[in-house]
């Protein structure tokens, strides 16, 4: 066990919105000792660039475009969302605030190359297990990431009963050799 | 010419160009210098009337009226990010139709971002609902828009009798992107602040309700209605409220005179009384014409449905702005129902694009100097689930509305 231990040396903990809190407690619950911890925030710069765009669309106003305040709002609670983290985790750790255009998913792939374990949070449908747990970036993450990662629920996981039955064995001729439901005797 | 107009000055005041283009035109003889005045009789009260909203919605801004909205909606929405999106609908729908669009892009949208980082929820859906209610809920009165301030001029409606007929097309528009951004943003919406611990813990100070400001807009709101039934400019109600609140924050040196100044942004007046000269040149030069066969007369519902989708090409062509001086002397014998088809499709249609138009989302591409804009993709499909039908159903219901109270 100690040897693979101690191949965990550097922990990366992707902060986002919402769900950042199961995140940094399953590294402090799960991580193993000795490992060091990076906390990721990455900002897409949407909202910004959406309020941009916005105040574009109305012709002819000139000087009051909400978008460069709406990024130094962004900025100033991706450095807050960061310091609560720390406090969180309560151990010494690096702090990385990446602002992307877009794409935020890739920026996150990228960094985990350095990473030897990056711990996610599910961030979709939270009331059943299965695909739909995960939004769209997430899943892009867990799909690509570059090390292992450590997949979290942010609450107390859905029940395995959460799970739909499975559909009705397809009846028809697309398999004639399935076994036939057991005939009363 | 019209492109030029659009697309070229973007990034200094739109006026430095509109304004020279428009004195071209007239010194060239393309448009008469009789009707150029006459244009500029037309367009000046107009103007006026937006001028004054301008300034309102800035004092109401400078007395903490969208701070206080901001802690309204953290408080009601309790942490919920699906509930502070039912917040942000009602407080956008009400800030867009009574004080503007400008008002809800420009001094709104920093204030909801800022309460759902406070409240540590994501703000896609917020931001977004923000840049589409300001579109799609300016239907309501003639203040809510630009676009409306120039139809309502050559509709000849009372202010009344306006916001009477486009109350059920502005709720089904909200009504559409309501119901469409809660399947939209379902990840975004379903990822509440969630985990041991909850809140960030600086819910902040909350800034008391500004009582005053909000009883002069509400009195300024039935000055608008009571003016025009008495047959006066209902601007004058305008002018009236921004004069009550600019006096008391000057009184108490809130406010600067300047800050008053840049607040109605002379230039955006410049700019539109230049655009409307230019419109009127390319309009009675030929585009009039050539659009003439295209716009169906009469107030049959096909008629307002092709009416209404013209109007929403056109404004994603080039602009809102444009589109809407070139449609409504064509609408307008037609009667108001067409004028306000008219609306629905330049106020809804923009939301196709999140410039609102072709021609500013092909400029900002190639002044983007910054890499690339956020996912495009994912922001015209919103926006193909909302337009249409809102465009369907606002367009149905102001026929309806027609049928019931008449144009």
């Amino acid at each position: 066990m100690t040897e693979s231990d101690s191949t965990v040396r550097s922990v990366y903990i992707w902060v986002c919105e919402g769900t950042w809190r199961a995140s940094v407690d399953a590294a402090l619950n799960l991580a193993p000792a000795g490992a060091s911890f990076t906390l990721l925030h990455v900002s897409s710069g949407e909202a910004p660039e959406a309020a941009r765009g916005a105040y574009a669309g109305l012709l002819g106003r000139a000087g009051h475009d909400p978008g460069n305040r709406l990024a130094e709002l962004a900025e100033a609670s991706a450095g807050e969302l960061l310091e609560a983290a720390a406090r969180r985790l309560g151990r010494a750790c690096e702090k990385i605030e990446i602002q992307t255009q877009g794409h935020a998913e890739r920026t996150v792939v990228s960094a985990s190359a350095q990473a030897d374990l990056l711990i996610v949070a599910r961030d979709g449908d939270q009331a059943r297990l299965g695909p739909k747990s995960l939004g769209k970036t997430t899943r892009f993450v867990v799909d690509h990431a570059a090390c292992p990662v450590l997949l979290v629920w942010p609450r107390a996981a859905p029940g395995v009963s959460s799970i739909p039955p499975p559909p009705p064995h397809p009846p028809g001729p697309q398999d004639p050799q399935a076994p036939q439901a057991p005939q009363a005797p | 010419m019209l492109a030029w107009a659009v697309i070229r000055p973007r990034g200094w005041p739109e006026a430095f160009a509109a304004v020279p283009a428009a004195v071209i035109l007239i010194a060239a003889g393309v448009i008469p210098a009789g009707q150029a005045a006459t244009e500029i009789r037309q367009l000046a009260p107009v103007i006026g009337f937006l001028a004054a909203i301008l300034v309102l919605a800035h004092l109401c801004d400078d007395d903490g009226l969208f701070r206080a909205c901001g802690g309204w909606m953290a408080r009601t929405s309790a942490g919920s990010p699906r509930r502070l999106l039912t917040q942000v609908f009602l407080v956008a729908a009400v800030t867009t139709a009574v004080l503007s669009l400008d008002a809800t892009v420009v001094l709104l949208t920093p204030v909801v971002f800022a309460t759902a980082a406070r409240l540590g929820v994501r703000s896609r859906p917020h931001v977004y609902a923000c840049t589409h209610l300001a579109n799609s809920a300016s239907l309501l009165l003639p203040v809510s828009n630009l676009t409306n301030l120039l139809a309502f001029a050559a509709s000849g409606l009372a202010f009344g009798h306006f916001a009477v007929l486009m109350a059920v097309p502005w709720l089904a528009a909200i009504g559409v992107e309501y119901a469409v951004f809660g399947r939209f943003f379902a990840t975004d919406l379903n990822t509440g602040n969630m985990g041991p611990g909850g809140g960030r813990g600086d819910q902040g100070q909350d800034a008391g309700l500004p009582v005053f400001t909000l009883v002069v807009v509400a009195l300024t709101l039935a000055g608008f209605a009571g003016a025009s039934a008495a047959g006066v400019n209902p601007a004058w109600a305008a002018f009236a409220g921004a004069a009550v609140l600019a006096a008391r924050a000057l009184a108490r040196r809130r406010v600067a005179p300047v800050a008053l100044v840049r607040a109605a942004d002379l230039p955006f007046l410049l700019f539109v009384l230049g655009l409307g000269i230019v419109v009127k040149a390319v309009t009675d030069n030929g585009l009039g014409r050539a659009l003439a066969p295209l716009l169906p007369g009469g107030t049959s519902l096909p008629a307002l449905l092709a009416v209404a989708a013209l109007a929403a090409a056109l404004a994603n062509v080039c602009n809102n702005l444009p589109a809407v001086l070139v449609l409504l002397p064509l609408a307008a014998p037609s009667g108001a129902g067409a004028v306000l088809a008219v609306l629905l499709g330049v106020n809804i249609g923009p939301n196709l694009t999140y410039t609102g138009s072709l021609a500013t989302l092909l400029w900002r591409r190639i002044l983007h100097h910054h890499g690339s804009a956020p996912d495009l993709g994912e922001f015209t499909r919103l926006g193909l689930l909302t337009v249409p039908a809102a465009l369907v159903l606002g367009v149905l219901a102001l026929w309806a509305g027609l049928h019931i109270v008449g144009g």
